[in-house]
């Protein structure tokens, strides 16, 4: 399955400025591991203990992966990924959201 | 040698707006951007964002909503200029969640203090690999004409 992945801006200098990547994989997870290839140092910024990092969103077309099946999420040819950071802060100490 | 000073500059309305919203929504904090075109660093349309985590001192963009706005902002050729929230019982001043949150690096990162003992004016900050540097807020009557009316589409 070949997807079009959506890069956010701070994570642009891994892979060499380009806004948008052609990727295949037949879920999220595979997706990344094909990026991962081709810009070493990605797959970090998205995952952290085999899930997706609580900092960043990741959605395919228009659906948030949380809700679907998180890194399993199946792809069909033509899908859209989509990686944003999450926007999220506040007074609360940092710890209680580690 | 010339030194580059960081500043904000934004248009009264706006921080009324923002102000506004913030002292609505309290107790719980509110979160919005400011978006504007690439590159000008000019805020000029305001979008309040839901807070997802609906707590009085912690705030989440509203992932699918945060989807659309990103969506839009790359089809008008946008960026977000500002990314504001408030805090409601402390100071406005960046706490280590939003530090750890902070990702863009080109954006102001604006905190409106709700709670009167911690002062009534807005704070912007830059907050880039970890370090805060506050920077002056410089607030305007009018922008150029052409900004002004896109303030109000």
């Amino acid at each position: 399955m070949q997807v079009t992945v959506h890069i956010p801006t701070i994570l642009r200098p891994l892979t060499e400025n380009q806004k948008r990547l052609t990727i295949t994989g037949f879920s999220v997870l595979e997706v990344i591991e094909h990026m991962e290839e081709r810009y070493p140092g990605i797959k970090e910024k998205l995952i952290t203990g085999g899930k997706a990092h609580h900092f960043i969103n990741i959605y395919v077309n228009d659906d948030d992966i949380r809700f679907t099946d998180g890194l399993s999420t199946s792809l069909s040819d033509g899908d859209s990924l989509t990686i944003l950071p999450a926007v999220a802060g506040g007074a609360e100490p940092a710890l209680l959201h580690t | 040698m010339e030194v580059k000073k960081i500043m904000l500059t934004i248009h009264t309305k706006l921080v009324e707006a923002m102000i506004t919203q913030a002292h609505k929504d309290h107790p719980i904090e509110t979160c919005g951007i400011i978006a504007g075109p690439q590159g000008c660093n000019l805020p000029l349309r305001l979008i309040p964002m839901r807070n997802a985590a609906r707590s009085a001192v912690f705030f989440k963009f509203d992932p699918n909503q945060q989807l659309q706005v990103w969506r839009d902002m790359e089809a008008r050729d946008e960026e977000p200029i500002v990314i504001y929230h408030s805090h409601t019982d402390t100071q406005a001043y960046p706490s280590r969640t939003d530090v750890k949150f902070a990702a863009e690096l080109r954006a102001h990162y604006v905190i409106i203090p709700t709670n009167p003992i911690y002062g009534d004016e807005i704070r912007s900050f830059r907050i880039c690999d970890g370090m805060v540097t506050e920077e002056r807020v410089r607030m305007l009557d009018s922008y150029k004409s052409e900004w002004e009316l896109a303030m109000v589409a």
